[in-house]
């Protein structure tokens, strides 16, 4: 069983090294892109014996305490078998 | 009266933090390794400058969990004097101990030189010996000092009188130019509603000597050391 994790910065916060990256994806010529916003991804191996609402529990958890702060940024679960 | 320098793995403002309170404060100090859980002999705990633990995931995040944060916390509870500079202000908010977060610097530089900062509370026991409106000269060396809270914390911050430094320009003004990091309405420091927890991104322990450019930063320790005298 495997959790993946996204945080991201919440939408009202500002994301200069998405825009840093944003630029340089306009240097090389991508015109159409109108925004770029950086997050982070985890990927957590979960007992196999746990059922899918306890593996997302404790993704969950997991994301609360430690992988996101609260403050800025936000997170989403995904599991997969 | 004993201080305490919690050293974490990557902590590099220990010595600084050490050498400010052994020569200039003059008083006893030891360094606390960050497994250590009781910290009953001291009156007040310093959470010096560096990268704890790489900056991994976001600069304090993995601190938090270091052993020696539970008896911090309760160390806090108890009014006792906690004072997080640099990295120690981004442990003190991912632990709770103080409201916010330090996020990346606006234009992503690590930004390493001398800023002004006002004293905008001089009622705090870190700014006692100072006055409000006074323009301290203190080095920041930081790529994470972007302080960011809601707009609640925000308002509460303000009206508790929480702020107690702002980055200035040398005549004490606020403005864009003299924001080195974009942080929220100029935050340089913050302290927590009791006031005995303080944070902030400028090192006052490199301001303590005519040799280091600046000797600004002895008022804050002086304050401390008259606060901790008052508490005994």
């Amino acid at each position: 069983m495997k959790a993946k994790v996204y945080v991201t910065l919440k939408p009202s916060v500002l994301d200069p090294q998405g825009k840093a990256i944003h630029h340089s994806v306009e240097l090389l010529g991508y015109q159409s892109i109108s925004d770029i916003r950086q997050g982070k991804y985890f990927e957590i191996a979960l007992d196999p014996a746990l059922s899918e609402a306890e593996a997302r529990q404790s993704a969950e958890q997991i994301a609360k305490d430690v992988l996101a702060n609260p403050v800025i940024e936000d997170y989403r679960v995904e599991i997969a078998s | 009266m004993k201080f305490g320098v919690v050293v974490f793995p990557g902590s590099n403002c220990d010595h600084d933090a050490y050498h400010v309170v052994s020569k200039h404060v003059g008083q006893p100090v030891d360094f606390i390794w960050h497994k250590e859980t009781d910290l009953s002999a001291y009156d007040a705990i310093l959470i010096p400058g560096g990268f704890s633990y790489g900056d991994y995931l976001r600069a304090g995040a993995l601190a938090r969990f270091s052993p020696v944060m539970t008896a911090l916390k309760d160390f806090a509870a108890k009014g006792k004097f906690v004072f997080g500079i640099c990295n120690g202000f981004q442990i003190l908010c991912e632990a709770g101990l103080l409201p916010g977060a330090l996020m990346r610097n606006a234009d992503l530089h690590f930004i390493c030189k001398h800023v002004h900062v006002r004293v905008e509370n001089g009622d705090t026991p870190y700014t006692s010996e100072s006055e409000k409106g006074r323009v301290l000269s203190l080095p920041v060396a930081h790529a994470e000092g972007n302080y960011f809270c809601d707009e609640v914390t925000l308002n509460d911050l303000e009206e508790n009188g929480q702020i107690v430094f702002r980055y200035c320009d040398p005549d004490g003004e606020l403005n864009a130019s003299s924001n080195p990091n974009g942080a929220l309405s100029s935050i340089a420091g913050i302290c927590n509603k009791e006031g005995n927890v303080l944070g902030m991104m400028p090192h006052p322990e490199r301001a303590c000597e005519e040799l280091l450019g600046s000797n600004d930063g002895r008022d804050i320790f002086r304050s401390l050391t008259k606060a901790i005298e008052a508490a005994v």
